[in-house]
């Protein structure tokens, strides 16, 4: 019996890398950024030595605006809550990053590495918009929702987290317990447009 | 389907986003050691069920996971004002003429 431990994304089963190549005309386009590295931040946005902190450590302003994010070369940040962030970084590098905000905070604050609790998805494509309005309640018109937006929401009734990347391309950051269910309903969703994995 | 405004999103989103949870501003005693039982049981169990404006508590379950306070009346179910956790709310059954 081997010792090694393989890492497998959500929709490891899926088989996602095989499919890579076997259509390339769709309306949407789908990619599994598999096995990121995600952090959990909790803190106190009004506290002026925690966002200092934060911005020393990632080199890059925590977004305190609501529904906002922020990206720099080594982080992706999405606001979730008032004292509540997601991080996103390189595969592997998400110990290195939370020992180095560990060592820029002090006093009151939480990093949790959930790197394999959730996935993120990218979503693309020339129907792509059409395929959220069907998933989604909320208002993708690009002046309630423009690039650079993140929101908390229901897509297809489950929980997920949508960032506009650009004006057709969305990320959808989804827990793992439903990534498979929203594999199948993109599945279903995009056969009237054709739908491409890369 | 409600459109319900998140103080701390500070957007208006769709109903399916929230849960309800319950009567707001519900304070726990300080001294539950000396209350009697009834006393107690007043605290955990008995809830207001009005007629009218009703102040209650939502979770954004979706979006940013707060909980927050909504006026609400309990009979058209319009939504008067949402506020955030802490804060005291600006309609009141008294002003409404409702007592």
């Amino acid at each position: 019996m081997s010792n090694s431990v393989q890492v497998e994304s959500p929709l490891h089963h899926a088989q996602l890398d095989q499919l890579i190549g076997q259509s390339n005309s769709g309306g949407i386009v789908l990619h599994e950024a598999a096995l990121l590295g995600h952090l959990n931040l909790r803190g106190n946005s009004d506290d002026a030595e925690f966002l200092a902190g934060v911005q020393e450590a990632l080199g890059i302003a925590l977004p305190i605006t609501p529904c906002s994010s922020a990206n720099s070369e080594l982080a992706q940040i999405m606001w979730l809550a008032p004292d509540e962030w997601l991080i996103v970084v390189a595969s592997g590098s998400e110990y290195e990053v939370e020992q180095k905000l560990r060592s820029y905070l002090k006093g009151h604050f939480a990093v949790s590495d959930i790197s394999g609790a959730q996935t993120i998805l990218e979503l693309s494509g020339s129907n792509v918009v059409e395929l959220m309005k069907k998933s989604t309640g909320y208002d993708l018109h690009l002046d309630s929702f423009p690039v650079g937006k993140v929101i908390g929401t229901t897509f297809a009734k489950a929980g997920a987290h949508i960032l506009r990347v650009s004006e057709d391309k969305f990320q959808l950051v989804v827990r793992r317990s439903f990534s498979d269910y929203i594999w199948l309903w993109i599945q279903q969703g995009s056969q009237e447009y054709g739908l491409t994995i890369v | 389907m409600l459109h319900i405004h998140c103080p701390y999103c500070e957007e208006m989103r769709e109903e399916e986003e929230f849960s309800p949870a319950g009567q707001a501003h519900i304070q726990r005693p300080l001294n539950p050691e000396e209350l009697s039982d009834e006393q107690w049981a007043r605290y955990l169990f008995f809830r207001k069920n009005p007629r009218g404006l009703h102040h209650e508590l939502w979770l954004h379950a979706h979006g940013c996971r707060k909980y927050f306070n909504m006026t609400r009346n309990s009979v058209t179910y319009q939504i008067m004002e949402t506020y955030k956790m802490g804060a005291k709310p600006s309609i009141t059954a008294s002003e409404e003429g409702q007592s």
